[in-house]
This record gives structure tokens, sequence and C-alpha cells, in this order.
């Protein structure tokens, strides 16, 4: 079945597709999801504010992101983010911005909305008697949540928001539309450049399967662990 | 810094001579659900088999549902898609790899897209609808065992038809997640609607008027699909079930 496949093309690129394009890969997953999750914690907390406007506001941004595909919504940051770069220091033209940061802040604010689902869960999962105590313990609405409410909340979902950081890892293949040289970039450049796709684009396959199937895997045994009896 | 809006262009003609871009976008809507429907009633078919045949007692076909999803969970979508569209032709005996080359555009797309999030989507369908099957109580399989029905009519007529009930919430979402996967199909060259907007933004330059009426399309999409379905929802809803929430998931 194999026969004429010159599978030495991925020997030979190795060092190519995991130093230059894993490490995108994963440094881009790394600080969207830090990113993400910061901002999407942000994000529960307004949705779930007492101030009328300020959970229409998040409402409205998470129902956005979630509704556009991701390919849309990295086209838009990919032309806008230089647009808003060069009003936000004054320049008369957009700034130029490479294709890693452009694609950095497109994730982080993309998946910002799906983890401030996962987070809004799990803030909401808390009994509300905990709320009250920090409360009559004199504390206010920052120390209540940062002491006491979101440390339970991030214990609760960890499982999900790992979860979600796998689909993440997964998702920032889609930079390839901006031509970005992720880990399928730097494989689809091999490809094309010594006519390899059949091997290079299986290759890929696999490597992403055995990371994500791995994570999966600790991800469930995790949960395991720190699943609270009650 | 000012952009400057230049929204008439929406009514200019088009290069390929097909119309105005407002046209050529909404061609491109009817491909992005042309894809996504297709893909879709393939994704139901498969998934409610292979999510059904993962809580029935057969061990090896238990295992096999299991490889299935694991393995169309953990690769990303855009190297699936690459994976129909480059890698199955040379795969397949010559001459049948050779008739699907030679499709003409955009079948030659068209074809493997819908495969792939058909295929794709069918695991998370799969998922949904063992969640539903086992949150049955084993009551309802027992009793249709006790009345005379064998396995696989209790299936049929108990658990299938009240599972399916139950999950609809779950598949809406799953449905909208289709369409705006199918936007990942423009990478093999399938020109829907994120791809013509695209293709409009490097013909006029209008990159955000470009952008914003594809977002605009998308929305008003999404619109119809959650008012539809919510109309659906309460139509089938089982009678004294809490409507079914779910536990929180990770999405796309």
């Amino acid at each position: 079945m194999f026969a004429g496949y010159d599978f030495d093309v991925i020997e030979r690129s190795l060092g190519y597709l995991f130093r230059e394009g894993m490490v995108f890969t994963l440094t881009l997953t790394a600080l969207a999801m830090t990113g993400g999750i910061i901002f999407g914690t942000l994000l529960a907390m307004m949705r779930l504010s007492s101030l009328r406007w300020l959970s229409t506001v998040a409402g409205g941004y998470v129902n956005l992101m979630r509704s556009l595909p991701l390919v849309l919504v990295i086209f838009w940051f990919f032309f806008l983010v230089p647009y808003i770069g060069g009003w936000l220091i004054g320049a008369s033209r957009p700034i130029a911005v490479g294709a890693f940061w452009s694609a950095v802040i497109t994730f982080t604010m993309f998946e910002a909305a799906y983890y401030c689902e996962i987070m809004r869960a799990g803030i909401q999962s808390i009994p509300r008697g905990q709320v009250w105590s920090g409360y009559a313990l004199g504390l206010n609405y920052w120390q209540t949540m940062g002491q006491i409410v979101l440390p339970q909340a991030f214990r609760n979902m960890l499982p999900v928001l790992l979860t979600q950081t796998i689909i993440l890892f997964q998702d920032t293949s889609l930079v390839y539309v901006i031509s970005a040289t992720d880990f399928l970039g730097a494989a689809a450049k091999v490809a094309n450049r010594d006519y390899r796709l059949v091997e290079m684009y299986t290759f890929v396959a696999v490597v992403y399967f055995i990371v994500s199937y791995s994570l999966s895997l600790l991800v469930k045994r995790l949960q395991d662990r720190i699943a609270i009896i009650r | 810094m000012q952009y400057h809006w230049h929204w008439k262009v929406l009514l200019e003609a088009e290069p390929g001579g097909t119309g105005t871009y407002l046209q050529y976008l909404i061609v491109g809507l009817g491909w992005t659900l042309a894809t996504a429907l297709a893909a879709w009633v393939i994704a139901l078919a498969i998934g409610a088999i292979v999510g059904t045949v993962r809580t029935t007692p057969a061990r090896w076909l238990v295992r096999l549902g299991n490889l299935y999803v694991e393995v169309f969970r953990n690769i990303p979508l855009i190297v699936q898609m690459f994976l129909w569209f480059f890698v199955v032709p040379e795969l397949l005996p010559e001459a049948m790899g050779d008739w699907i080359k030679q499709m003409p555009p955009p079948w030659g797309s068209y074809v493997p897209a819908v495969m792939c999030l058909a295929i794709f989507t069918s695991v998370r369908v799969a998922e949904q609808v063992r969640a539903g099957i086992n949150s049955l109580p084993r009551g309802q399989r027992m009793a249709g065992i006790a009345t005379g029905l064998t396995e696989a009519q209790a299936y049929r007529h108990v658990i299938l038809p009240q599972a399916f009930r139950i999950i609809l919430p779950p598949l809406t979402s799953e449905f909208m997640n289709v369409i705006k996967n199918s936007s990942v199909a423009l990478t093999i060259g399938l020109l829907e609607l994120t791809g013509r907007a695209r293709a409009m933004q490097e013909f006029s330059f209008r990159v955000f008027e470009a952008f914003t009426a594809a977002t605009v399309i998308y929305l008003l999409t999404n619109l119809v699909v959650v008012l539809a379905m919510r109309a659906l929802e309460k139509k089938v809803r089982v009678p004294g079930l809490i409507a079914a929430g779910g536990a929180p998931q990770a999405g796309h």
C-alpha cells in the first residue's frame, strides 16, 4: 500500500518540524491558554455581575465570538490588530504585527469566550453561602472572589479547562490560513517543496493524535484524582 | 488613524462576472449550508449508530466505537481536511483516486469537505447519543426486556426515542458547530462564505466591509437556526423532565 512513498522525507525534516513548527504551536497554545483563562475569568465575573450593562457587554462579546467560525475570526484579527495598534500609538498607518503575535491575540480573545462559559459554570456551582460567609467576615468583592470563590471554581473546572486547552492546541493549526509556520504550516511547506503531501500530512495527523490523546488520558486521570467526594 | 468605509462596494460587480459582491457572498452562504447540511445528515446517521453501539454489552463493538471516537476527536479538523483531500485519493485504487482528483470544481473540494465534516461531527454526535442513552434510568431497558421485547426492539421502541428527545438541545449546538466548521473547507479550495469574504477582500481591497458582511450573514444564519430549533425543542420535549442543560463541556 505504501510502495512508492518516501518516508525518509519525515526524518530529513524532523528538526525543522519540531524546532520551528512545534515550538510555535506550543508557545502559541501556552500564551493563548494563559491569556484566555485570565480574560475568560474576568468575562465570567462580568457576566455574573449585578451591573446590568456589564453583564450585557460581556454576554454580547461571548455570544458574538461563539457564533463565528474561528477561521473568520483569525482573518478579522489578522487585519484588525495592525489598525488598532496604529490607533493606540497614534500612528498614521497600520503597524506591522507578525503572524505570531496576531495569532496570540486572536486565540486569546477567541478562547476567552469559551473559557468564560466554563468559569461561569464553575462559579455558579459554588454554594451561595460561601459568598455570604465571605462578606460576613468583612471581605470585599475582590477578596471574596479571589480567596474563596475562584479557587474552588478553578478546582472544580480544572478538567474541563484542560480539555478546552487540548481543543485549543488542535485549533491553533488553523493559523495555516494566515501562512504562519506552526507545526502544520511547517509540514505543509516541506510537503509542497518536496511534493510529499501524503507522507507529511499522515505524519502530522499521527503526531497530533499522539499528543492530544495522551493529554486527554492525563486529564481523565486528573479528573479521578481531584474529584471532591460529596 | 481612520478607516474609510465604503459600503457601496457590496453592490459593485465582482471580477468573476456573476453579479455583485453581495450576491457573491450569498452564493457562498449557499455553499456553506449545502456543505453543512450534507455533512450533518451523514453525521447523524453514523453518530447514532456509533453512539448506540457504545452502550451495548458487546465488548469488541464498544472498543471499536471507542477507537473511532478517539481517532477522529484527537486530530485537528484542518489536518483531517487535508487527509481527505490530499491523502485519501492517493491511498485508493488508482482508477478511483484519479476519478476523485478529476472531479470538476467545486465538487473536487465539496465531496472531501462533506466527508471530512461528516466524520468529524459524527464523533461528537456519537458522544451525545451515548450520554443521552446513559442518562436514561436502567429500568427503561429492563422494563422493555421484561415485556418481551428483544434487545434490539428495546432500543428501537423504548430507549432511542427518549434519548433523541433528550439530546436535542446539545445536537442543536453541534449543528451550529458544523455550519461554523465548514469554513475550514476554504483551505482545500471550497469557496464557501468565509472563503468568498476572503476572496472579496483580495479583489476589492475592502477588508472590513467584506468581513463585516460575512459576520452579519453568519449571525443571521445562527439566529434562524436557534429560533427554528427552539420551536422544535418545545415540541419534542419529554414531559416531566427538567429541560436538559447538561454538564459544562469544552467546545470549539
